[in-house]
């Protein structure tokens, strides 16, 4: 086989990439693969390589699959009803079709969410500002409810007096801006 | 086209700006990944949802400026030729995948080419900021500000559980990737970097070379990037990878130290054999050259070459690929052209700086 770059030097390295659902074979020579992957690289395509591994992690799947089975007696056959992404595809794939798909497929994802992300399968970084004004009360709500039982537990009364007005004045103003903006 | 017009033309601002720690970190870069509601992913929509979308951010950001970074211009891929392209590639502003695959792919590219923020990628959108030196936390808070400015426009698909959602699960929670490009010849020469790179692996980062396992990288430059996106903290993020980098800068800046020591006059004579095969080459392959512009960076570095401005390796090592190369011929070239015209391009930067200097010592 040829190198597909040059057109001269036999191709000695194959990739594959996956672009919207369509597998691509690459043959190159090492010189032009040296040139390519140059490219790859000093852009740092994050995602390069992390993705030909996701394809393998995701359909290294099999002891899941045994347990959901009940569940669903075919979970490959389920199928998000907005992009019509089956879950075999996203296995194929490793790539979502919309962010519906994340509800669809939300039982079969937080082991692999696990596998990816060092056992996390919760966000704990910023919110958009148009959803935050009632997700951040919600978290500062959840926080100063902790916090109170701490106290209590501590029989520091005096603090969880204090915790227990800034709780009813944030249920208050959830109450308030909840209605409007949710 | 003169070389100088060509060069001056061809290097980014960033590129030219020196920051913190310029000796060993080369650049920080921070991506943000964004998809916009009620339109699918990449991944699967069809013609009329990416236009909608291209056509939504040129209404929206296209001729406005944002901060110091100028301007924006809106290139849209169909509409580039070939060479434009792959030079936005090497530049570092655009993926490979979307020059490449993406149709109906656009960039927002800023004046000062600090900040580019690519359409219809893998995702709707992503940011991306481009600093030198060391300065992740720097650039994460430009690519938050601008995500803040987009999110003023457009509904972002969140979720409160798991964050942003992005169409690969490995950006999923925070969509960020925080990387930090940097040279590290003297841990690859005393071999240090290949009980560095799996140590590292370990902690949850992702260490690259240009290909290859750890030893070959081209030009010992080496990525260091986060790799989970879930269940930390933006900040957390890249306060983490911030240490890590300050430790591997500690351990090259010792190795450089040892080898000073133990090498003496073999080290300079490295150092100074590689800048004269780079000022006298005819022909030289990408993989030379970037061993050599690396050990003249040390040389600038260690005190022994003096005049030549040290980010000759970072521009270099960009202005010497296929794309640039064809640029600045003028033309397509094949692989044994372009070893001609990049011992040509490297000649001439060379002596650019040998003229800046003589033109200074006139003065
Ligand atoms: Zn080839
Ligand atoms: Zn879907």
């Amino acid at each position: 086989m040829i190198c597909q770059e040059c057109k001269q030097r036999p191709a000695t390295m194959h990739f594959t990439k996956i672009v919207n659902g369509e597998k691509t074979e690459f043959h190159l020579c090492e010189q032009c693969a040296k040139e390519h992957g140059h490219m790859f690289m000093l852009y740092g395509n994050d995602d390069f390589p992390l993705n030909n591994l996701l394809a393998g992690l995701l359909n290294f799947q099999a002891p899941m699959k045994e347990v959901t089975a009940n569940a669903f007696p075919n979970p490959d056959l389920l199928q998000c009803e907005t992009c019509k992404m089956t879950y075999h595809q996203f296995t194929q794939i490793g790539r979502f079709g919309c962010a519906d798909c994340y509800r669809t497929f939300a039982r079969y994802l937080p082991p692999i969410l696990k596998r990816l992300h060092s056992g996390n399968t919760a966000h704990s970084g910023k919110i958009p500002k148009r959803k935050g004004g009632v997700l951040h009360l919600r978290k500062q709500l959840a926080l100063l409810k902790q916090k109170l039982q701490e106290l209590v537990a501590r029989e520091e009364f005096e603090r969880a007096a204090e915790v227990r007005d800034q709780i009813r004045s944030l249920e208050d103003e959830l109450r308030q801006r909840g209605e409007g903006e949710m | 086209m003169s070389f100088e017009k060509f060069f001056n033309t061809a290097v980014s601002s960033w590129m030219s700006q020196e920051g913190p720690d310029s000796d060993i970190v080369l650049s920080s870069r921070i991506r943000l990944a964004r998809n916009i509601v009620d339109f699918r992913f990449p991944t699967l929509f069809n013609s009329e949802e990416a236009k909608q979308i291209v056509a939504l951010f040129e209404r929206t950001f296209a001729h406005r400026s944002y901060g110091g970074a100028g301007r924006f211009e809106l290139l849209k891929m169909s509409e580039l030729q070939p060479i434009e392209k792959r030079v936005l590639v090497e530049k570092h502003l655009i993926s490979p995948h979307l020059a490449e695959d993406s149709p109906f792919g656009a960039c927002l590219l800023s004046e000062n080419e600090e900040i580019s923020i690519m359409i219809n990628e893998e995702d709707h959108i992503r940011i991306q900021c481009l600093f030198p030196g060391l300065q992740l936390a720097e650039a994460l808070e430009a690519a938050s500000g601008l995500d803040d400015w987009i999110e003023g426009h457009v509904n972002y698909a969140f979720d409160e559980r798991l964050g942003y959602l992005t169409s690969c699960p490995t950006n999923v929670g925070t969509g960020l990737r925080a990387s930090v490009m940097m040279h590290l010849p003297a841990l690859v020469l005393t071999q240090q970097i290949n009980r560095i790179i799996p140590a590292i692996n370990q902690l949850g980062l992702v260490v690259r070379g240009t290909y290859g396992e750890g030893s070959e990288a081209l030009g010992n430059i080496f990525q260091i990037s986060n790799q989970l996106t879930l269940g930390k903290s933006e900040e957390d993020i890249v306060a983490d990878l911030h240490t890590i980098v300050q430790q591997l800068i500690a351990q090259e800046r010792a190795a450089r130290q040892a080898l000073v020591k133990t090498l003496g006059i073999q080290l300079e004579d490295k150092v100074f054999r590689s800048y004269g095969i780079l000022a006298n080459c005819r022909v030289i392959e990408s993989k030379e050259a970037a061993q050599c512009l690396s050990d003249v960076r040390l040389g600038i570095d260690l005190g022994y070459i003096k005049n030549i401005p040290r980010n000759i390796l970072n521009e270099l090592m960009i202005l010497t690929q296929p794309g640039f190369l064809q640029q600045y011929a003028g033309g397509a070239l094949r692989p044994e052209e372009r070893d001609v015209r990049r011992a040509a391009l490297i000649r001439e930067r060379l002596k650019m700086e040998e003229r800046r200097k003589m033109e200074g010592d006139e003065r």
